[in-house]
């Protein structure tokens, strides 16, 4: 076997197809024949250095992909299949791995490192491997360097792998110690430097203890910072991998060491090749982000007892930094705006640029406006470019008044610079700078408009004239219209200053997204999204042209819907055609549905734009799916009971929708969608609901489906109760048990980060949701008595939240009207079981006090209803 | 992902629209879902709160403890019968501002009706019954009616619902004057716009036999009040034209505002001595007090307060007089405005002179609002006339032809 496994290793990778599937063929037959001793025979053919190098990585690769997959639920299976496997034979295999890294084949060792670090991720943290780290640590400084080389790798995988609770302190300190002199300079490999630079990286997030003591931490980042002088450039560019991870990880750590940082990035952004000076610009826009979030966590006021301090590096850096961030914006690469994938050091220090201005506000327009003067107007592009390119980078940040005067005194020169300057990359900067005017400096809330009666219809001239430029010139231009139309959104008026040009503009988009090269520069994109924009700013006058737009649209729509024969690259762009205009048909639907006189003509069309979205669901693309979906939810809010019509014919794409795990944004939204057709149909959904609650309850019990998709599955819950009231009845015995373990599983949150508390907070809000609307939906009805076998855990959960005291004010008012609904629909029987409970005191105290008035009215609800059951 | 792989988004905006088309739909999703929960809880409250527990005004209940509205404690429950019922219902219906000045885009934004002189209630048909309550909570009265599920008659069956509607109950014809529409069928119209309420409120009412002269199963009738676009034939309509009820003022209402519970500045009312017999508030003898007084609520600090959110200050009282007089923060309390009047700069009130006469009615659950002094106060001086309303209109119609720059920045 030994012998044959080779050649189908080889045949596996041959030219001819046929040899190739045969050779797979047989390995998969021999991988379900005997597992133990496929996988035993892998790990030996990988450890045997008389094999071949093709060989011994396929092997390596066909290992660790019967431990690892990507989707959680396939990878924890692979795991629980090796943990039952053979002891023997994982010992061996264990054996076979760290043997391999001291094979002189390259390519072998650092397969064996990448399969250690996924075993490690299996077995650590159930402690089946207890050897292995004392087992790399032992591979010390008399051993090879392509051996010590591979440890490292082996070492910094698996802290990628692994979280760091997993492994105990002093390995931690072990595991340190050798990575931190592989890197030292008196290391003369570089390929061990760099493996130990890079295994770094991946261990910053163990050294917590570490950077907490003074000592370690200094020698710590002494090390690092002497990697950036290196002169091997991978090696410089790993050091401000870990100089970047430093500063978000351990940002409140770095002050005695700032003054060092700015002078080694400032040397590497000035001179230094070009992928680490990005990462040199990558570390102030890292900063750039922390202080971002302190600031906005904090509101500017520090106390003793904020978590973490904001030490103002930014602001310090200030006067040093913005003249060599605007350095790089002179170094553009000729057509960078044409490339999706660019990404270079004047794009990351415009970047940064505009970070740093979000950062400290004001104070950067000083420092950057001298350039822009200089150069606006300088014969070189990249000059104009540049300073275009900063002005638009500090529009967001500093207050309006401080840029005010400016704008407006820059805005006629850009309009004339995007319709004149000779050069596209000017011309693409300068309709990005516009749209950022007219993103961050126009809107109802601004007391004196730059946009007025008499530049008004220039603006728009410019824009419009623009449309019809090269591609990315273009895409800009319909970006910047974006902004302008956003900034009439919530104006109350009939008529605002785009009326007098609605119907150019719309035509105008119209046109872009007719052009032959719309492909390019997501330039159809952008005209569909303007015009989406321009919807949803229409008003009484201007609806009418909206409402001549929906047959146009609707028309588009049929005609990528006829059958032709396309290929898969033209399929492609027909189904992301399809997703833009049905988005664009939704945001028809909430605006014209959204006014009753509108509304009334719009319906007319109702019957044959849902004829065309169920036509998309045949079409096999995640993006148009939900994109019809959402339009349908609006028809349906729209429609209100008449949607009933469209619902035999619905249904099979709602259960399909349901069902679809791998695009879970396709299944919220049809969970949305369940919840509008819920209100819309009220107890005319009755027949579709047994399809459709199996189809929830089997999406709650999938541990494939995303974890962001449950919440609104419970509020559907709620939904769906309200609409068919009592007859929800049959569903409890399923409902109940599991709204009552996530509860349960939600309050528990000891230790959970900011992204779970969110999460968490979210989770809760869906189970509160539908308890209440249950509790709703029973209310009157003489089944109402079969909640109160709930009424006890539903009671305790409320408890819980109170005492875990980290709810916001939306679970708050959600979960005091849950306490109000429970008294309200069990009235007096439930009584003696609220008296007893904390919430109906100390909780409903606390929001009656709240400082949210929802929250105060949820409460002020809560406590008449209870003082009604317990008065009975 | 390897670090070096980073690259952040270049000359994009932070959300793309697709992101928006999703967040807006989540949004109308939630408020969909807040509305309808909302509703149902109104409608279960004035349902099934007891009658008997309300507060009648013949019958002065004892004053509530102090702050014993957010000091709330179950072995207490027995006492709180008033305050909070009456708060909470208070807070439900919409109640519009006085109009102290004109708004802009009256014949573009603004409906104008009527207003029938009568009892503000809510009236709620579910389960075979009908009930309707005043803004204090207590029931006005328990009757059949042919609104959806308003009486045992089995003729409008179909599926349980709930209705509620908005009205003002007009004592001489003993007729409900339907106003506005919260709830129809168990469907809320809180997320929808006036515009839309008002024309569905029309036909939804005329699905049923709600507008039929009395009888067995329908004591009592409904019936609507005429509204009209706000413009110069509207206007007129609205303030000289034949109407079966007793008039009492004028109501506007913003054609795109949602029904918001409690104060809002986009219902207003307004009346003059034409079109109502009540212009001038009188005292509870029923006479017109030589000087107008308010009733104003006392803060912590001293303050004495409207009852708008945010309170408006009106004055201070020195602590002493607070404590010699045994008044307690929460109180309500009647003053008279001296011939020191108010005094108002750049549109805010900056003194009033005031003379504290007593503590008010126990009845009375709120202090009351600034528009509502703003606007006694004018009718005592130099009120807005009904002419002030034709030129308003006049000019914006004239107005209309040009772009209006200064409408949107003014």
């Amino acid at each position: 076997m030994a012998m044959e496994i080779t050649q189908f290793l080889l045949n596996a990778q041959a030219v001819d197809g046929n040899v190739r599937k045969h050779a797979e063929e047989n390995i998969r037959q021999f991988q379900e024949q005997n597992l133990p001793s496929f996988l035993l025979s892998l790990a030996g053919e990988l450890a045997n250095d008389d094999k071949p190098v093709e060989s011994r990585k396929l092997a390596g690769l066909i290992l660790k992909n019967a431990l690892d997959a990507k989707e959680q639920h396939r990878k924890f299976e692979l795991g629980q299949r090796w943990i039952a496997l053979d002891p023997n034979a994982k010992a061996q295999i264990r054996v076979c791995l760290l043997k391999t890294l001291s094979s002189p084949a390259h390519d072998a060792r650092s397969t064996a490192s990448q399969v250690i670090a996924k075993l490690a991720g299996i077995e650590l943290p159930l402690k089946q491997w207890p050897e292995l780290i004392e087992a790399l640590l032992s591979n010390n400084n008399q051993l090879p360097a392509h051996t010590r080389q591979a440890t490292l790798e082996t070492l910094g995988y698996i802290c990628e792998e692994i979280s760091p609770d997993v492994i105990e302190q002093d390995h931690v300190n072990k595991i340190l110690t050798a990575v931190v002199q592989g890197m030292n300079s008196a290391e003369s490999n570089n390929d061990v430097r760099l493996a130990a630079t890079r295994a770094l990286y991946n261990a910053l997030g163990f050294a917590q203890a570490n950077f907490s003591n003074d000592k370690e931490r200094d020698f710590i980042m002494r090390v690092v910072c002497e990697a950036t002088l290196s002169p091997e450039v991978k090696i410089r560019q790993a050091a401000f991998e870990c100089l970047v991870s430093i500063s978000s990880t351990y940002y409140e750590k770095l002050s005695p060491y700032i003054q060092d940082i700015f002078s080694i990035t400032a040397k590497a952004m000035k001179e230094d090749e070009e992928p680490v000076a990005l990462q040199a610009v990558e570390f102030w826009s890292s900063i750039c982000d922390e202080e971002i979030d302190i600031l906005e966590e904090y509101g500017g006021e520090f106390t003793g007892d904020s978590v973490i301090p904001c030490f103002y590096f930014i602001k310090q850096a200030l006067p040093a930094l913005i003249p060599l961030l605007l350095e790089t914006l002179l170094k553009q690469e000729e057509d960078q705006d044409q490339d999706e994938g660019a990404w270079n050091i004047a794009m990351a220090g415009g970047t940064c640029l505009g970070l740093v201005a979000r950062t400290v506000g004001d104070d950067v327009v000083p420092l950057v406006m001298p350039f822009i003067e200089e150069n606006i107007s300088k014969p070189d592009w990249r000059q104009r470019e540049a300073a275009t390119y900063a002005f638009g980078s500090v529009l967001e940040g500093p207050s309006p008044e401080k840029l005010m005067t400016l704008v407006n005194h820059a805005l006629s020169f850009m309009l004339n610079a995007l319709m004149k300057d000779p050069n596209n990359h000017v011309k693409d900067t300068t309709g990005w700078t516009l749209g950022r005017i007219f993103e961050f400096l126009h809107g109802s809330t601004f007391e004196t408009p730059i946009i007025t009666q008499a530049n008004c219809q220039q603006i728009i001239t410019v824009l419009l004239q623009s449309m019809r430029d090269v591609p990315n010139v273009a895409e800009k231009a319909c970006g910047a219209l974006y902004f302008l139309a956003q900034g009439f959104e919530d104006s109350e008026s009939s008529s605002t200053q785009l009326t007098p040009f609605f119907q150019d503009i719309i035509q105008a988009l119209l046109d872009v997204t007719h052009r032959e090269d719309a492909g390019e520069s997501r330039l159809r994109t952008a005209a569909y999204e303007s015009l989406n924009e321009v919807v949803r700013c229409c008003t009484d006058e201007t609806a009418p042209m909206v409402m001549q737009l929906v047959p146009l649209i609707m028309m588009e729509l049929h005609q990528t819907l006829e059958g032709q024969r396309l290929s898969s690259d033209e399929r492609d762009k027909q189904n992301e055609l399809q997703g833009l205009l049905c988005g664009c048909l939704q945001v028809i639907i909430q605006k014209l549905g959204s006014s009753e006189p509108t509304k009334y003509v719009f319906m007319q069309y109702a019957d044959q734009m849902m004829g065309l979205f169920l036509r998309v669901f045949s079409c096999k693309s995640a993006t148009a799916h939900e994109e019809a979906m959402l339009a349908i939810g609006a028809l349906a809010y729209s429609t209100g009971s008449d949607f009933a019509k469209y619902m035999s014919e619905f249904y099979k794409y709602l259960e399909m929708g349901l069902q679809n795990f791998e695009d879970y944004q396709v299944c919220a939204i049809t969970v949305g969608v369940v919840g509008d057709i819920s209100r819309a149909l009220e107890d005319k959904i009755l027949p579709y609901c047994d399809g459709i609650m199996t189809q929830l309850l089997k999406d709650l019990s999938s541990n494939q489906l995303h974890r962001s998709v449950k919440p609104p599955i419970f509020s559907c819950f709620g939904d769906l109760a309200l609409a068919i009231g009592e007859n929800f009845d049959k569903y409890l015995m399923y409902a109940m048990p599991m709204l009552q373990s996530a509860a349960e599983l939600s309050v528990q949150t000891s230790g959970a980060d900011d992204d779970m508390i969110e999460y968490t907070n979210t989770l809760r809000n869906g189970i509160l949701e539908a308890y209440s609307g249950i509790l709703q939906g029973f209310k009157g009805s003489s089944k109402s008595q079969l909640l109160m076998p709930h009424a006890p855990h539903i009671l305790q959960f409320l408890d819980s939240l109170y005492m875990a005291k980290d709810m916001d004010d939306v679970v708050m008012k959600t979960a005091i009207g849950v306490l109000g609904d429970l008294a309200d629909t069990l009235g007096a029987n439930a009584a003696p079981l609220i008296q007893q409970c904390v919430s109906s005191r100390d909780f409903l105290n606390e929001c009656l006090q709240s400082e949210d008035h929802l929250v105060r009215e949820a409460a002020e609800w809560a406590q008449l209803a209870i003082r009604r059951a317990i008065s009975f | 992902m390897a670090p070096s792989d980073l690259r952040r988004p270049y000359k994009r905006p932070q959300l793309s629209d697709q992101q928006r088309r999703r967040e807006l739909s989540l949004k109308r999703q939630e408020q969909s879902r807040d509305a309808e929960l909302h509703a149902r809880r109104l409608a279960s409250t004035l349902l099934s709160l007891p009658p008997e527990q309300q507060p009648s005004e013949s019958e002065p209940e004892p004053e509530p403890e102090p702050g014993s509205s957010s000091d709330y404690d179950l072995r207490d429950a027995s006492k709180l019968k008033g305050p909070e019922a009456r708060k909470w219902f208070a807070k439900q219906l919409m109640l519009p501002e006085w109009m102290i000045d004109v708004p802009h885009r009256l014949p573009h934004d603004w409906y104008v009706l009527p207003r029938p002189a009568g009892k503000r209630c809510f009236v709620v048909s579910s389960d075979g019954t009908t009930i309707s309550r005043q803004r204090n909570g207590t029931i006005l009265h328990r009757f059949p009616s042919a609104l959806p599920h308003g009486s045992r008659n089995r003729d409008g069956s179909g599926p349980p619902s709930y209705s509620i509607l908005d009205c003002i109950f007009h004592e001489m014809d003993q007729t409900y004057y339907v106003i506005d529409m919260v709830c129809w069928k168990s469907y809320s119209y809180y997320n929808c716009t006036a515009e839309f309420r008002f024309s569905w409120l029309e036909s939804k009412l005329a699905e049923t036999k709600a507008r039929d002269p009395p009888s067995y199963y329908h004591k009592y009738r409904f019936s609507l009040v005429p509204w009209y676009d706000c413009d110069l034939s509207g206007l007129h309509k609205a303030y000289t034209g034949e109407v079966p009820f007793v008039k009492d003022g004028l109501l506007f209402y913003n054609r795109h505002a949602h029904y918001q519970p409690g104060n809002t500045p986009l219902a207003l009312v307004w009346k003059d001595e034409y079109c109502s017999q009540y212009v001038i508030d009188t005292d509870n003898k029923g006479q017109v007090p030589s000087h107008q007084q308010v009733v104003l609520e006392l803060q912590d600090d001293g303050k004495v307060t409207t009852s708008d959110d945010p309170p408006v200050v009106f004055s201070c009282l020195n602590l002493e007089f607070i404590q010699q007089s045994g008044l307690e923060s929460g109180c309500l309390l009647r003053f008279a405005i001296g011939d020191g009047g108010l005094t108002i700069v750049d549109g805010k009130l900056e003194r009033a002179d005031l003379h504290y006469l007593g503590k008010s009615n126990r009845a009375r659950a709120f202090a009351d609002t600034y528009s509502k002094i703003m606007f006694q106060n004018m009718v005592r001086g130099s009120p807005l006339r009904i002419d002030d309303l034709v030129a308003s209109i006049s000019s914006s119609v004239d107005g209309a032809s040009i772009p209006d720059v200064e409408m949107i920045c003014g």
